[in-house]
């Protein structure tokens, strides 16, 4: 590895110029801080925050689960508990009446220094959901208005477009029928249905696939065409499954998000929802948002694509005509993987489909966030290199499977692609990085 | 608009087209609809590179386009489909395009009495509604949530008024959202605008807005309640007097509220889909009166089932003295009607229909990818390959099912008339 952190360099804690928070917190009185902060406390602070808080007993076995502590020389500022008593517990200490330089580092912390990966919570004696304690840090923020510009600006693209990139309707429905286009050109008679009443599934996809990667479109459309699945995708508002509301706090649009992606598939009389390669929203469908609207699971079945492709190989509706060659890892996605356990479920489909498989270490629960969860890729260019100062173990964790012979990561996740970016263009790893899409549309028997 | 009482009523059942000699005909055909009244079905098919047409009982039409898509039926029994010729767009119904053509067409909706149709499209990066060839006289950055009357007449979307510069947050919380109707905007804006709802006469405009990203409420014709809630969802206007009510979020559940004041005492834990009775006597909405037990709730009081999954597609009978909707339980869906639900569980149930005077609903259902028709919770012997809504008589005393007979009974496609009495449970 070339690169090594100089953590005496740039971009420490509190340094960041983002606009978001530094004019957010500019409108700020102490008075307004106190009223907020008290209500939100009453109001939504309820047992579980009580318990957490009086729970922790400091023992410090979270700081080694934390890719930000350990990447930052172990400072303990940048510890899990650490970051909790910077936030959380002061502000329940003080009640509430703290300074708008206080909330401008808070916000920080919360959204920059966490990625609410909750491997923390893993190593914890006490099962302490530190994530829940950052989330309720951003919901604070979200509602003093102090919120990081670039998320934030994600979430306004999902309020008004219902989809996180500013993807207008048109757009998006010219997306689809191009992608159809260019298919064609490969497989003649394929199509990309649209709005097909009673299709068995319903695939919604993140923002940035017709904005940035419609080739992903492209490579289910010719998978989907060779299982023989009925299958399509929404013309309207619901097709993107996103939620960056989740992370800045805005719990009222995540339901509005959900409640649309949800009603799509509903309206169209789809079985269920296949998701693409993301991460945080399958977190949003399957765990967040669907909760918030009064649903304990998923009105209709929901899974990811990971379960998707498993599920074709285990019934032979897709055959692998030949192996991917090059040896290749796998990122395991920490909101699909410690938050539904889907590691098995994509080591088989690589074990099918690669002919050289070289774990990370540590691997599956215990995997290492990629950095770029959380939202926190999301809060843009001015945490770039703070992100990846942040997160050097795992390009140490990266560089020890390249050691080994890995030249491809696998990784079944749009954020996870993000960051990982970051982390191997920053760190020279030269590593080249793939969805689970990528391999199969090279690897199965077109139709 | 013929409602039905020129069609054919004549028990028995009529071959219409065979859709799977089609497929020997042109390389693809694919998304096949039939007509409100039964006698025609039609197809997208590819006739030749890069070049398609519809096929309508087997005949196609003498146009060709690079591309189509949306092709459906209009109540009036019209064949509309967004077409594209030399990267432009246009609405083509029969065969027939219009005059003008676009950059993008779509969002068909329709009057369900008129079949009058409007379309939202884009030109020149603005976007407006286009209603039977006719574009709205102003346009916009951008335009979603395309609605209609009854009648056709009047449509409405949610609109953007105005740009502000990428990644400005501060100018987004300003406010550039708002509703048009035919074209003419509110003069207020808000952070947020969304599902617009047009009062019966198409006089007056209602729908969700944000004022902050933190207060919801209710704007009608542009101007809001005096309150606002943590969230709303979409407004209705009641038939009788034209007023609106909403669901509500207040601090402890869900709750219906008419000009920003809750009409009902019960609090839920959720509460959307609310509709009026058609005399406006009677307002009902989906709701979960316990977290993730689902039912229907009709003037404040629940129905006593309670589905785990979902309920959906709720309908009040045209007397207004009966609802139906579908509800799903462990993964099966069902039929409810007045608080009791039909005995058999399928893999897919859609909205019921009810006969004109009431007494019978009837729904098309799926199990094990076969169709039918289950009429007052009887399924009929019949079953199908694919199948459509079914339609009753002015009288009601016939049910008109449309469906696609398995390849092992010849794959055609066809309209029978079945006498109500014969096939009601």
């Amino acid at each position: 590895m070339k690169k090594q952190n100089n953590l005496n360099n740039t971009q420490n804690p509190g340094q960041i110029h983002d606009i978001g928070i530094k004019r957010g917190a500019g409108r700020l009185s102490r008075e307004k801080i106190a009223s907020v902060l008290e209500k939100l406390i009453e109001t939504e602070g309820g047992a579980r925050l009580s318990a957490y808080i009086n729970t922790c007993v400091h023992c410090g076995l979270c700081s080694d689960a934390c890719h930000h502590y350990l990447s930052r020389g172990c400072d303990p500022r940048f510890s899990p508990a650490g970051k909790v008593k910077q936030t959380v517990s002061t502000i329940l200490a003080k009640k509430g009446k703290v300074s708008p330089e206080f909330i401008k580092r808070t916000c920080e912390i919360a959204f920059t220094e966490c990625n609410l990966c909750r491997r923390c919570q893993l190593y914890c004696p006490f099962g302490i959901d530190i994530s829940y304690l950052m989330l309720f840090i951003r919901r604070a923020c979200h509602l003093l208005g102090v919120v990081p510009q670039y998320i934030q600006d994600t979430a306004h693209s999902h309020s008004a477009t219902m989809n996180q990139m500013w993807v207008r309707d048109d757009e998006w429905i010219d997306t689809l029928q191009w992608q159809e286009e260019e298919a064609r050109d490969e497989i003649p008679d394929l199509r990309i249905p649209i709005d097909k009443q009673g299709a068995d599934i319903f695939y919604s996809v993140i923002g940035p696939e017709p904005k940035f990667r419609p080739q992903l479109i492209y490579q289910m459309a010719v998978i989907m065409h060779a299982a023989g699945a009925d299958w399509t995708l929404p013309s309207a508002p619901g097709w993107d499954n996103s939620d960056m509301c989740m992370y800045t706090g805005d719990v009222e649009m995540t339901a509005r998000l959900k409640k649309v992606h949800f009603e799509a598939a509903i309206g169209l009389k789809n079985k269920r929802i296949v998701m693409g390669e993301c991460g945080h929203a399958f977190r949003s469908v399957y765990d967040v948002g669907n909760r918030l609207l009064g649903w304990k699971m998923p009105p209709l079945p929901t899974v990811h694509a990971i379960s998707f492709y498993s599920e074709l190989l285990e019934e032979g509706r897709i055959e692998i005509d030949h192996k991917f060659e090059r040896p290749v890892t796998f990122h395991d996605p920490c909101n699909i993987v410690r938050g539904r356990g889907l590691h098995e479920t994509a080591r088989y489909i690589i074990n099918r489909v690669c002919k050289t498989f070289i774990e990370l270490e540590p691997n599956r629960e215990h995997n290492f966030c990629c950095g770029a969860g959380g939202g926190v890729i999301n809060c843009g260019p001015p945490f770039k290199t703070k992100r990846v100062e942040s997160n050097k173990v795992k390009a140490d964790q990266l560089a020890a499977a390249r050691e080994k012979g890995a030249e491809v990561v696998i990784a079944p996740c749009h954020n996870c692609h993000g960051g990982l970016e970051e982390i191997i263009e920053h760190y020279e790893l030269g590593m080249e990085l793939m969805f689970l899409s990528d391999i199969l549309y090279e690897c199965i028997k077109k139709k | 608009m013929d409602r039905g009482n020129n069609w054919d009523w004549e028990p028995g059942k009529r071959e219409i087209g065979d859709l799977a000699a089609w497929s020997g005909r042109y390389d693809m055909v694919y998304a096949p609809c039939v007509s409100p009244d039964g006698e025609n079905i039609a197809a997208i098919v590819k006739t030749g590179d890069d070049e398609w047409s519809v096929c309508v009982n087997g005949r196609t039409w003498d146009a060709r386009f690079e591309k189509i898509w949306n092709l459906m039926f209009l109540p009036d029994n019209r064949l509309i489909a967004m077409v594209s010729d030399s990267a432009v767009w246009t609405v083509a119904i029969d065969g027939k395009t219009w005059d003008n053509w676009y950059e993008f067409v779509w969002s068909p909706v329709f009057g369900a009495e008129s079949g009058r149709i409007t379309v939202a499209a884009q030109a020149g990066l603005r976007y407006f509604a286009v209603t039977e060839d006719t574009p709205w006289a102003n346009d916009f950055n951008a335009l979603t949530s395309l609605t209609t009357t009854r009648d056709g007449q009047t449509s409405a979307a949610v609109v953007q008024h105005g740009s502000f510069p990428e990644a400005d947050i501060d100018k987004f919380q300003e406010g550039y959202f708002t509703a048009a109707l035919n074209g003419s905007a509110w003069d207020s804006c808000y952070v947020n605008a969304w599902e617009p709802e047009l009062s019966e006469d198409g006089r007056h405009l209602a729908a969700a807005v944000r004022t902050s990203i933190y207060n919801y409420t209710i704007a009608i014709d542009g101007r809001t309640w005096d309150k606002t809630f943590s969230c709303v969802w979409e407004p209705k206007f009641n038939p009788k007097d034209n007023s609106v009510t909403a669901p509500v979020k207040v601090p402890d559940g869900w709750t219906i509220a008419r000009n920003a004041d809750p009409i009902w005492q019960g609090r839920y834990v959720q509460l959307w889909h609310h509709m009026y009775s058609p005399d406006g006597s009677r307002v009902a909405a989906i709701g979960a009166p316990e977290y993730g037990k689902w039912t229907i709730v009709e003037n404040d009081r629940p129905w006593r089932i309670r589905f785990k999954d979902l309920v959906t597609d709720a309908v009040y009978s045209p007397a207004g003295d009966r609802i139906a909707c579908v509800g799903k339980s462990d993964g099966k869906w069902h039929v409810a009607l007045n608080d009791f639900i039909w005995d058999t569980p399928w893999d897919m149930a859609w909205q019921p229909v009810f006969s004109p005077d009431g007494r019978h609903a009837a729904a098309l259902v799926e199990k094990d990818g076969k169709y039918t028709i289950a009429v007052n919770g009887r399924p009929a012997d019949i079953t199908f390959a694919a199948a459509w809504q079914p339609v009753f008589s002015p009288d009601g005393g016939r049910l008109l099912i449309k469906g696609v007979l398995p390849q092992s009974m010849g794959g055609q496609y066809c309209r029978y008339v079945l006498k109500t009495e014969n096939v009601a449970g």
